[in-house]
């Protein structure tokens, strides 16, 4: 779509765009060209030189049993938040839909965790669940069960992904909400005249009928576990016990941060550069964007 | 009586609305809970914390903890004073939703109202940023940042994160609907381009400007990954960042009462605004994803 009246200037177009293309070249491109450029270097233990190696770096992470671990543990990670998230929020979607008394108060104290910092919600869980003070780790003792995700990795995964999943919760459950609120009220009430419980509702008519909401947030809460999750893991269990919680953010950041393996590091960039890129096309290529019937 | 558009008129199932409800305060309680650790926990004394259980009820230390919290800091870990990270977290997070709406709005402005030379390239040069996150660029984002001299300063916090394709987007679209006959009556009584941005697209764009900015406000109190690169002195730090920089030690010697002070101080004001303005808040968050 394009305007049909325009104004006309030789020179003010360039410089209204001029701050934009400014940082998108300084932070975003030529970052980017340095990482991938990188990607085929190795350099000395000392950082003083560098030579060119082609796709060694590559090989070695597709070689490195850790790196394959480090997207087994992504992809766990990913499908545990998304789904967690996903249907704790459809479910509270489904009965704040159903409710008339309170609706706005429940609405309005199930989407403020929306606005706490991944690191933060990782604090936070991490306490309760810290395995020596942890308030919930006493109760879950005095059930017999020995909670202590420092050295349990699975635990370790349990505690990141509750984490993770807390503040999407409100995100997934505004959309559910209203894509619940935009099916018309009359298919419902047919489907009540007929005699289908609510339950059987749901599943044969309001289900179906908001799955463009559903794959839309599949898409994005993907996208939220592989790249805005930095910061409970980093806050939390820093990747371990025994890289069991390493996501890919976390080990690209480790190793070029903390390991200072520029090379390894930036090829992991240039990896992680081609998922950005596919599942930004899913998004903008297969994604209904607007939520209607 | 019921609201005829919400509620269904042809059933009456009282045990249904019951089970609802129950799931629903269910689900505050459980979303609340984390919340209530935290608080009581900053209202305690650390032996307090550490003496397990720690009971469910607030203490008497709340002025003490978030007194010694805003201007002291931790005496391990991180001894930076709170206080200071709030402030810090506070102008990043204003400048960095100021930032992406002005030049977000202004490059929409070029794209939709002139016809120039390299206009799509530009368009798709603002596009391309979605698929450059920080994570997938950390040391030469971080290189060219140290050659700027950007690290520990404001500037350095800000200007790398202030490109924004989602409001570029928002604001063409907004645009586009904008009509063409407002143009028309502009150029006719004389007005230029920027007296017209001015005069007639910066008041229609309020509500959607509003409505941004919360949500980038909020994007920008809760960055991690890139203050944590770019700041080393303490007196740089968000609240974000400090907070890590807290738990340094094991459970056990981890000042619990401050680091939970410092968490309700660094997670209280997104979620007031998250509440107060939750009407600019559900826009926002819905426009940004059209």
């Amino acid at each position: 779509m394009e305007k049909r009246v325009v104004f006309k200037s030789a020179w003010l177009p360039y410089a209204l765009v001029a701050p934009q293309i400014a940082i998108t070249v300084i932070f975003f491109f030529w970052p980017a060209i340095e990482a991938v450029y990188y990607a085929f270097l190795v350099q000395d233990p000392f950082g003083l030189s560098s030579h060119f190696v082609w796709f060694q770096n590559f090989t070695e992470l597709f070689a490195s049993p850790e790196y394959l671990d480090s997207f087994k543990t992504t992809a766990v990670f990913s499908v545990l938040v998304a789904a967690l998230g996903m249907s704790i929020a459809l479910l509270l979607a489904a009965m704040a839909d159903r409710v008339i008394r309170g609706s706005l108060a429940y609405k309005t104290m199930l989407i403020w965790p929306y606005a706490v910092a991944p690191a933060i919600a990782g604090v936070l869980w991490a306490f309760m669940f810290s395995p020596s003070i942890g308030i919930v780790t006493y109760y879950l003792l005095k059930l017999g069960l020995n909670w202590n995700w420092v050295i349990n990795g699975n635990q370790a995964m349990l505690l990141v992904v509750m984490a993770a999943a807390y503040k999407q919760v409100s995100y997934n459950f505004l959309f559910f909400l209203a894509g619940l609120q935009s099916i018309p009220r009359s298919m419902i009430e047919a489907a009540a005249i007929d005699g289908a419980s609510p339950v059987r509702r749901f599943w044969t008519i309001i289900f179906p009928l908001i799955s463009p909401t559903t794959f839309f947030l599949l898409v994005v809460n993907i996208v939220y576990a592989f790249f805005d999750t930095f910061g409970v893991i980093d806050a939390t269990t820093q990747g371990g016990p025994a890289a069991a919680t390493e996501i890919l953010v976390y080990k690209v950041y480790y190793d070029g941060v903390k390991a200072a393996d520029l090379g390894g590091s930036s090829a992991q960039s240039v990896i992680l550069m081609f998922i950005v890129i596919a599942l930004t096309v899913v998004q903008f290529r297969f994604v209904e964007r607007k939520v209607q019937y | 009586m019921k609201d005829a558009t919400t509620a269904l008129m042809v059933e009456n199932r009282p045990i249904a609305d019951f089970i609802a409800h129950a799931i629903l305060i269910l689900g505050v309680i459980v979303v609340a809970f984390p919340l209530w650790v935290t608080f009581v926990a900053s209202t305690r004394t650390f032996d307090e914390i550490v003496n397990v259980p720690m009971a469910l009820t607030p203490g008497t230390h709340l002025i003490d903890n978030y007194r010694q919290a805003l201007t002291a800091g931790s005496e391990r870990g991180s001894s930076a004073p709170v206080g200071t990270m709030l402030m810090n977290s506070a102008i990043v997070a204003f400048c960095i939703a100021v930032g992406k709406i002005a030049i977000s709005i202004i490059s929409a402005f070029a794209i939709v109202y002139f016809r120039f030379p390299l206009r799509k390239f530009f368009f798709w040069m603002i596009f391309l940023t979605l698929m450059l996150p920080v994570e997938v660029r950390i040391i030469p984002t971080f290189e060219v940042a140290a050659d700027l001299k950007l690290l520990d300063s404001y500037q350095g916090l800000i200007l790398p994160l202030i490109a924004s394709a989602t409001a570029t987007f928002l604001f063409r679209q907004f645009f586009l609907t904008i009509p063409d006959e407002l143009v028309e009556a502009a150029r006719i009584d004389g007005a230029g381009p920027m007296r017209f941005f001015f005069d007639v697209v910066i008041p229609l764009s309020r509500t959607h400007v509003a409505a941004l900015f919360v949500i980038l406000f909020i994007y920008g109190w809760n960055q991690y990954l890139w203050p944590l690169l770019i700041t080393q002195k303490e007196s740089m730090y968000t609240v974000v960042i400090g907070i890590k920089r807290m738990i340094a030690a094991g459970d056990a010697s981890n000042e619990w009462n401050i680091i939970m002070a410092t968490a309700m101080l660094a997670l209280l004001p997104p979620a007031l605004v998250v509440i107060l303005m939750q009407k600019w808040f559900v826009k926002g968050l819905v426009d940004s994803e059209k």
